[in-house]
């Protein structure tokens, strides 16, 4: 058996998807943004983080779902991923799991309309629900993004 | 014991005497009778030697050993300083300078300093380099004998002292066979052979003419060392071409019968010599103390120094402690913003209070980073003298306000940008004594090099008296070069030509020399001095000289800025750059080739609309009858940024937007504000082109 390893769950739309938790900073409800101005759609500005200034990004406009409205459950993700700190919004996230890295499988070529390499595996758990395992080196990948806006422009 | 913990300490002492060992012979070389100064150095000498040997650093501390020696005889009047001595020590510290930084990387501090070894000790001996080797010539066939070579009491007292001690003292007479090819090479071999397992108190011929080939198939020199006799006569043995060796040990009594030789060979000796005889007697009761006792007297001689309380503190703590404050300083502008809103007279008074006393605490920890520009200027007017030499130039360095300080993040970047324009004016400002004679200006030229405060920022000059710029081959060089085109350079006046010299790919030094005039140089300092958020500006008069201007910020982690509010959005401008703000009437703006200016100080200035570059969503000041704007300035010109409204002057400090953010042109950084929010620093550079 290999592993467990402790996951956060969240929201967007009705998929559910997963970060390791160690790669999680910390979750906090919806705060101030600050705009910064002519940069990519999908990054929503920067936010006071006890001091220390962090970007936000929306984390369905990074994946080209259509952007909702903020809501009660509206929650920041804090990540640090190859010490960049980064924050994704997110439709909510209140759940912590533990996973075995066996249960894990290689993604399909496409889930949710997210291009594969984003994904690191879906996870089954329990009867009827799956959890789609986000690569957040993939995710943050800034070569990415410059194709990405080629692609639009 | 683990030497690693003391390491750091080390190197830091090290460079602080190796500084002020530079520092001390740049006076003395300006002034060689004042045996004040050789104190000093002596003791720093003394102090590094005694360091360098408790850790271990071997070459280090016999170098250091060798320059205490020609100290000591300069100090108790012996020997006078003259230009090669000077050049020698120097060329010593360099050689001890560049030990410390191999052990600073890492390395084992070890170096080939036999050469500057030789070289003092000849001083020592009295020996003047050129004549010395015609005397060594002239005396050959006297000594070619069989007669063992002579020693003076300075030696001698070193070999009867080892021979105390119980180190095998030893005469070794080599022979090279006499079809070797490359004599000078196998006698190196022996040499270096030699001085693996022990030290060569004296050879002859000397270590010099040996280099140079300037001896017949023989040489025979004084050993010191731990080995038997028959063990170093196999060691050369083994080495090819060697004819023969004798090596034969010395006890305290035939050592005695050659110190009666000596005492006869002074007599006879060359005129320098009675000088070196007479002061060896001191040498060698000085070499023998800090050889018995070199921690004891290493404590003492520390207390010659100006004595100075402080203590030494890594710079990362220093980071953390501002970081840890600007959160602090950010919290009690939040409070400050609460307390005037809650109305309850206690707490005004606690929070007063508390601003009051981090207010003293930002001063302090600002000073804390702050350090005087002096660090990075003490290893200037070594840098002149020697570039100077090396040009045939005479050039006097005078600074002045070497003591104001500024952040440590600023002037670790400003050393390398200084020392190009100080050698681009020593190069290229100075003129050649002849030219300068013929101009009718002293033989000697003067660089100024001053820091100075003005407002929030320090200033930094080089001036020096020397050609000054020509505009007119400036223009012409910078049209031959693409940097601008015949008709741009017909419009420019003489300072908008001087400003050319920074543009990329330029430089108007016919001859390329090695110390500068590539053409990449001034643009490259230029670009660096601007990454600092400072400007530099030349101003030059032909045949008088040139000033370089260097403006730098204070600190660069805490400014002063102008709060705005556009729309819903705050931006902070830096108030350096900033040169007025005021309003404009609709009707003043007028529009020139699809651009919209306004009118200041008699000039047109291009207006630009900080909502439009910046997209904000819920603003336009097209809509508004009268606007506010930002009047701000990159060197010499102006831009107008429209805002919506002034929110006031802050203290801010600067963070970086993070790594995933890709550079936004325009902005610079953020500050977090008083109620907690995020607001962007602007970077108004960006927008003058």
């Amino acid at each position: 058996m290999a592993e467990d390893i402790k996951v956060i769950v969240f929201k967007l739309g009705a998929e559910e998807y997963g970060i390791e938790v160690d790669k999680v900073q910390t979750i906090e409800r919806m705060m101030p943004i600050t705009r910064v101005p002519k940069t990519y759609a999908f990054i929503k500005g920067v936010i006071n983080l006890r001091g220390v200034v962090i970007p936000v990004i929306d984390l369905r406009g990074r994946f080209g779902i259509d952007e909702a409205e903020h809501t009660d459950q509206t929650r920041i993700i804090i990540v640090n991923v190859n010490e960049m700190e980064v924050g994704f919004i997110v439709d909510s996230a209140n759940d912590v799991i533990d996973l075995n890295r066996d249960s894990i499988d290689t993604p399909p070529d496409v889930v949710g309309g997210i291009r594969a390499k984003y994904l690191d595996g879906v996870a089954k758990i329990g009867e009827d629900r799956l959890l789609i395992m986000l690569n957040l080196s993939e995710v943050l990948n800034k070569g990415e993004i410059i194709q990405l806006e080629s692609l639009e422009g | 014991m683990d030497m690693n913990q003391y390491l750091s300490m080390f190197i830091d002492e090290s460079n602080d005497h190796l500084q002020s060992l530079n520092e001390s012979m740049m006076g003395l070389e300006a002034n060689p009778e004042d045996i004040s100064i050789v104190q000093v150095i002596f003791r720093s000498a003394h102090t590094l030697k005694g360091m360098a040997a408790t850790m271990g650093f071997e070459d280090l501390a016999s170098l250091t050993h060798q320059m205490e020696n020609v100290l000591d005889l300069v100090r108790n009047n012996k020997l006078r300083m003259q230009d090669f001595i000077f050049d020698t020590l120097f060329k010593s510290l360099d050689a001890l300078e560049s030990m410390v930084q191999d052990i600073t990387a890492g390395g084992d501090g070890k170096a080939d300093v036999s050469a500057i070894v030789s070289a003092l000790q000849a001083i020592v001996r009295g020996e003047v380099p050129s004549a010395g080797t015609a005397a060594a010539a002239s005396e050959a066939p006297v000594a070619a004998g069989d007669a063992p070579i002579l020693l003076d009491e300075f030696q001698f007292s070193v070999l009867e002292q080892s021979i105390l001690e119980g180190h095998q003292v030893m005469y070794v007479d080599v022979a090279i066979r006499k079809d070797c090819q490359l004599k000078a090479v196998r006698a190196y071999m022996v040499f270096d052979l030699l001085e693996r397992s022990g030290e060569v108190v004296k050879s002859f011929p000397s270590v010099q003419d040996i280099e140079q080939e300037k001896f017949d198939y023989g040489f025979s020199l004084y050993y010191i060392t731990q080995k038997e006799a028959s063990e170093i006569q196999a060691m050369i043995m083994n080495l090819s071409e060697i004819e023969k060796v004798s090596a034969v040990a010395l006890d305290q009594e035939s050592l005695k019968q050659l110190g009666q030789d000596t005492v006869a060979a002074t007599a006879e000796a060359p005129p320098e010599a009675p000088e070196a005889a007479a002061s060896a007697v001191s040498v060698a009761a000085k070499a023998a103390a800090p050889a018995e006792a070199p921690k004891a007297s290493a404590a003492p001689a520390r207390t010659g120094g100006a004595p100075s309380r402080t203590i030494r503190v890594d710079i990362e703590r220093l980071d953390v402690l501002m970081n840890l404050f600007s959160e602090l300083l950010i919290d009690r502008v939040r409070l400050e913003q609460l307390a005037s809103e809650v109305q309850n007279g206690d707490l005004t008074e606690t929070v007063e209070h508390m601003s009051r006393v981090s207010g003293d605490l930002q001063n302090i920890v600002m000073k804390l980073r702050m350090v005087p520009v002096d660090t990075v200027f003490n290893r200037f007017p070594r840098m002149i003298r020697d570039l100077a030499k090396s040009l045939d130039k005479k050039v006097d360095l005078v600074v002045t306000g070497a003591e104001t300080e500024m952040d440590r993040t600023v002037i670790d970047e400003i050393g390398d940008p200084l020392v190009h324009l100080l050698r681009n004016a020593v190069d290229h400002g100075i003129e050649s004594i002849p030219d300068r004679i013929a101009a009718g200006k002293p033989e000697m030229g003067t660089v100024y090099l001053r820091a100075f405060h003005s407002g929030n920022h320090v200033f930094i000059e080089i001036e020096e008296d020397g050609v000054g710029i020509n505009s007119e081959k400036v223009l012409q060089s910078a049209v031959k070069k693409g940097v601008i085109t015949s008709e741009q350079a017909a419009g420019m006046s003489d300072e908008e030509a001087h400003q050319l010299l920074f543009a990329p790919g330029f430089s108007t030094a016919e001859v390329i020399s090695d110390v500068s005039g590539r053409g990449v140089g001034l643009d490259v300092v230029k670009a660096k001095i601007t990454s600092l958020g400072g400007n530099v500006t030349i101003y030059s008069t032909p045949g008088k000289g040139t000033n370089f201007s260097v403006q730098l910020p204070l600190t660069l982690s805490i400014i002063a800025a102008m709060l705005v509010r556009i729309g819903s959005e705050k931006y902070a401008i830096p108030l350096s750059s900033i040169v007025e703000t005021g309003i404009v009437k609709q009707n003043q703006i007028r529009t020139i080739h699809g651009n919209k200016m306004i009118e200041f100080r008699n000039a047109h200035i291009p207006l630009l609309s900080l909502s439009k570059l910046f997209s904000v969503p819920d603003y336009d000041e097209s809509t508004e009858e009268e606007t506010e704007i930002v009047v701000v300035r990159k060197g010499e010109r102006l831009v107008a940024l429209a805002v919506q409204d002034f929110i006031g002057q802050n203290e801010i400090v600067i963070k970086n937007l993070g790594k995933y953010l890709p550079e936004v042109q325009g902005i610079s950084g953020a500050t977090i504000l008083g109620d907690g929010q995020v607001a962007l620093i602007i970077d108004p550079n960006a927008f003058i082109k």
